[in-house]
């Protein structure tokens, strides 16, 4: 498959490495995060948060801080109307300042804006709050335990604290377990974790003279933030405008509207000044977002052979104060199982719950880490107990392209048994496994992931990304709601514009992620920017091919199918001197047409099954991952060194090489982090480590080398053929560690982070070679609710298209990547299918 | 009570009114508006802020205004040779090296020092050196790279920085 070189051989960027565009300005200190911005007259803004992990306000004097010199505004829960917001629709849970209530150490309860951050700071000190303290449930069990106390007024049930209970079943379960000739029951944790940004969360507010709202914020969701301040503030939409900043890392930690942004928007309409308010890093962990831990239940049978006949999981999320994303995370917590291996039926239940925490919400790799963490070391039990190798056992197994899953996916290009292979040869793991000298290892996963969420997270039959793109004497503009978050979506948008007008990715002027100048773009979440921007801008730079193809056909007196679009030139490809320049060209097309204005969008293809919940999971297309871990166990020390990763990546096709592979390379740092030392975790109801010496992190030393292999399968429906890289390569890297370290020393890790305390402990538990496992004892007693049964899609497990006539080279042929410009000519209106797309049947 | 702070900056001399416990960070960012120097923590523990201070890395949270007084202070606006990059901008450019860029000024400073008292760095010197700034983007490789890529150039004496992979770019 990667074989196919599709555009390869025309494309000037799409395939290769180049230089980011915003390189130079990162590289430079030019780049202008929020905590840059510095406006005339601007206040420094704080939030006062709460002291108690959960509990009544019986009352708040802001008097003594009002008092102070400096201070210009102290505001409350009194200041806004009592409307709540929050991501998704459904779970509208948060308040900018807590009125009656608070429900974890940091909920916001005030928020104050002074000429200085000092004082600002001392005027949140002297506001006096008085608390009524409630228990604080601060754990799983003790949310299962209470009886009486809710921490939210609303939630499935049956028990008080309960946000989210689901449970979907695929296909006859029993039967498939009757069918196996093996079946095994294990139990796994994945401790709580967070993003970490380097940037501190930071927002600008500033009242218009005109009375409109201008906010910059390091958000990677301004659309989301727009939303929420029209709803909070009780302002129509075009009354504001969010601009995103740069941001400074993000991993879904940004993605949420929060507090401090509806704040710094109060205290500026209150002030008539801007405000500026910027989390200290302490502030930074309470706000939090990220990985939920979980507690889950894994049931899988297997044949003899080693083929799955079946597989259920329970879920318990410890979700934190709020809802965030997390609906979409119960969800998420059973999607994404099936995509790797054919799994004839399949039942998930999971539930959320309430506890006095701050919210957890999306972390790279969204709800899914937790389940493949599981999956895959169970896998590796499996193979140990039926004697087959991890690789043979999963290779039987795998997804094959353009078919669907029972809970009724539909996956298009798939090269995961690529990436499998790919690493199982390049770290010799067959060689490895099991024959290496005690306190070394070597272990294997597999995963996928989302190009993109299939619905947006809030009902509407938009596109989910527009692009705008002009074209004049001053060169050419792309506008396009994106925002780049460190993942190269700016990169994104004008690489793929410049390989279809025939220029340079520099010479591409991007304007993004402003409200008022850009069309909207859902966000830098779920993997969706290449996918989804990256296909709106293909489309309003090819309907700009268009204008300039038509006009210089006319000009040249040359069929317009005779016409190449080349390097900053188009010409006669039958007589390449006869040709006119990339902007003689604008200017013909501008003479003959006028203003050259085109846009372009993408709407991902219905994809949701007939079934609640079906719409978490669906995504055009998927991204596979495999990868090896090699480690070596220090028993004296507990340490686990990773020595070595391998890891293959589905990637589709490349728009930036450089650029994915600095991708794959970030996720496998953000895993090991996860699997070996990374846990938000508390102690007293407070947060126990919230800083940044404390949280442990990997830093240089413990990076190790990583091998990656980038398998190109040209998905028919990505941008030049691409997928998403950004999320995907984390999800293998934390099981194959944790399968390594049991090839090294025996200990079976059933839950993460493996640090070297727990390490040392189960070294002195275990007597000789007797295996030992590390992870939680029992599943408690919870009441899901009754599963939604549903019947696999029909046929699901044969290929829903099958590559036909000049398509049958391979299904890459069938890709926009093979069709460089010119395109034939079609309709001005409408858009129209490249040629051999397929269609969903 | 403030007190005029006269500091070094990237070659200048710049007066300060300020508090005497306002960090080197502070002025630097609020009161000369030099906001190329991030911080991530302002504890000492992240290495965002590094500056140069005469020349050694320095943790621009942790350092007191008053007390980089006398002294030449560097940051990252002051690496560039006016609008020619430094080869270590260059290669973080190039390769990937800044992802969200955050962490990017305090990286390439304590590089900068690095490679001004040590031309061919191992990878170990590289990753010892560095260990102390946090990057939560790039998994670290790209921008041990970089700074592998930045010593080769600075060692071919007067030789150009050459740009690499993207020679369509380069052509024009």
């Amino acid at each position: 498959m990667n074989a196919h070189d599709g555009a390869g051989s025309h494309a000037r960027f799409i395939g290769r490495d180049w230089t980011k565009v915003d390189g130079a300005a990162k590289a430079r200190g030019e780049a202008r995060y929020a905590d840059d911005l510095a406006l005339p007259r601007m206040l420094y803004g704080k939030l006062l948060r709460s002291s108690v992990a959960h509990g009544i306000i019986k009352r708040v004097d802001v008097g003594p801080a009002l008092r102070l010199p400096g201070v210009h505004a102290v505001i409350t829960a009194a200041d806004f109307a009592p409307v709540r917001f929050g991501i998704m629709p459904s779970s509208q849970d948060e308040e900018p300042l807590c009125k009656e209530r608070v429900r974890y150490v940091g909920d916001p309860v005030a928020a104050v804006a002074a000429a200085d951050e000092e004082t600002a700071e001392r005027a949140c000190n002297a506001i006096e709050v008085e608390y009524e303290p409630l228990p604080a449930i601060m754990s799983i069990d003790e949310a299962l335990a209470e009886t009486t106390a809710r921490i939210q007024d609303y939630g499935d049930g049956p028990l008080p604290n309960v946000h989210k209970n689901v449970a979907l079943e695929f296909g006859d379960l029993e039967r498939a377990f009757s069918q196996a000739d093996h079946v095994r029951e294990d139990l796994f944790f994945f401790q709580g974790n967070t993003h970490l940004p380097m940037e501190q969360h930071s927002a600008v507010a500033r009242y218009e003279p005109d009375r409109r709202i201008t906010l910059w914020s390091s958000t990677q969701t301004p659309h989301y933030v727009h939303r929420a301040l029209a709803k909070v503030l009780g302002m129509p939409m075009d009354r504001i405008r969010v601009i995103a900043t740069p941001v400074g890392g993000g991993f879904g930690g940004k993605s949420d509207p929060f507090s401090h942004e509806i704040c710094a928007v109060r205290l500026a309409q209150l002030t008539g000044r801007p405000v500026k308010i910027t989390l200290t890093r302490e502030e930074v962990f309470l706000a939090h977002r990220g990985r939920h831990p979980a507690l889950m239940w894994l049931r899988t049978g297997v044949r003899r052979d080693g083929t799955i006949t079946g597989s259920q999981i329970r879920v318990l999320l410890d979700g934190g104060a709020y809802g965030s994303y997390g609906i979409a995370t119960t969800y998420y917590t059973g999607a994404l199982q099936t995509t790797t291996y054919k799994i004839p039926a399949y039942k998930v239940e999971s539930g959320r719950l309430w506890t006095n925490k701050p919210p957890c919400g999306p972390k790279r790799g969204h709800g899914t880490p937790q389940p493949r963490f599981a999956l895959e070391a169970q896998l590796d039990k499996l193979a140990e107990d039926l004697g087959i190798d991890p690789v043979t056992l999963r290779l039987k197994n795998l997804t094959e392209p353009f078919t669907r899953t029972v809970n009724h996916l539909r996956i298009t290009s798939n090269g995961l048994r690529e990436c499998l292979e790919g690493v199982a040869e390049a770290s010799e793991f067959r060689r490895k496994w099991r024959h290496l000298p005690f306190g070394q290892g070597v272990g294997i996963a597999v995963s996928s992931y989302l190009c993109g969420a299939g619905l947006p997270i809030y009902w509407n039959d938009l596109p989910h990304s527009a692009a705008q793109m002009r074209a004049d004497r001053g060169g050419v503009t792309l506008q396009c709601g994106a925002i780049d978050i460190g993942q190269g979506s700016d990169s994104v948008l004008a690489g793929v514009a410049a390989e279809v007008l025939g220029l340079n990715p520099d010479e591409i002027k991007l304007v993004t992620a402003d409200t008022d100048l850009t069309p909207v773009d859902l966000g830098s979440y779920s993997s969706r920017v290449t996918f989804m921007a990256g296909n709106a801008a293909f489309e309003a730079a090819s309907k700009l091919c268009d204008f300039l193809l038509t006009a210089v056909s006319r000009h040249l007196e040359v069929s317009r199918a005779l016409l190449v679009m080349g390097d900053h030139r188009i010409y006669d490809r039958e007589n390449p001197e006869c040709g006119v320049s990339f902007a003689e060209a604008v200017t013909l097309a501008e003479a003959q047409f006028g203003t050259l204005v085109t846009a372009g969008g993408y709407k991902p293809p219905a994809l949701a099954g007939p079934f609640k919940g079906s719409g978490v999971g669906v995504s055009p297309a998927y991204s596979f991952s495999a990868c090896v871990a090699q480690v070596s166990v220090d028993p004296g020390i507990g340490a686990v060194r990773v020595e070595r990763i391998w890891i293959a990546h589905d990637i589709g096709r490349c728009i930036n090489r450089t650029l994915v592979l600095g991708q794959v390379e970030g996720g496998v740092y953000m895993a090991l982090g996860e699997v070996l030392m990374e846990e938000q975790v508390f102690r007293k109801n407070l947060h126990k480590i919230p800083s940044m010496l404390e949280y442990k992190s990997p830093t240089f030393l413990e990076m190790p080398p990583v091998e990656t292999i980038l398998v190109e399968t040209h998905d028919p429906e990505g941008p030049f053929g691409a997928k998403e890289v950004g999320q995907g390569p984390l999800l293998p890297v934390i099981p194959a560690v944790a399968n390594a370290v049991y090839d090294a020393i025996g200990v079976r890790f059933d839950e993460i982070p493996i640090t070297p305390d727990k390490v040392i402990a189960a070294l002195e538990r275990k007597a000789g070679d007797r295996p030992v496992r590390v992870g939680p004892k029992q599943f408690p007693s919870f009441e899901f609710r009754a599963a939604i049964k549903v019947d696999p899609p029909d046929g699901w497990e044969r290929p829903w298209w099958t590559p036909t006539g000049a398509d049958a080279a391979g299904y890459a042929e069938a890709s926009r990547a093979i069709q460089p410009p010119p395109r034939a000519p079609r309709p001005a209106a409408g858009r129209s299918e490249p040629r051999g797309r397929p269609q969903m049947r | 009570m403030k007190s005029l702070i006269t500091l070094q900056v990237n070659g200048e001399t710049q007066e300060v009114l300020a508090p005497v416990h306002k960090t080197l960070l502070e002025v630097l960012r609020e009161e000369l508006g030099l906001t190329g120097t991030k911080h991530g923590c302002e504890l000492g523990e992240c290495g965002t802020c590094t500056v140069l201070i005469d020349g050694t890395p320095a943790l621009s949270c942790l350092t007191l205004a008053v007390e980089a007084q006398g002294r030449e202070i560097t940051t990252v606006e002051g690496l560039a040779d006016g609008p020619a990059a430094h080869p270590l901008q260059t290669a973080f450019a190039e390769l990937g090296a800044s992802q969200c860029g955050y962490c990017s000024p305090g990286m390439l400073m304590a590089a900068s020092a690095l490679l001004r008292h040590n031309a061919s760095p191992s990878r170990e010197e590289i990753t010892g050196w560095l260990a102390g700034n946090l990057c939560r983007c790039t998994g670290y490789l790209k921008i041990i790279e970089a700074v592998e890529l930045a010593a080769a150039r600075m060692r071919r004496a007067g030789a150009p920085a050459q740009r690499t992979p993207n020679a369509a770019q380069a052509a024009r």
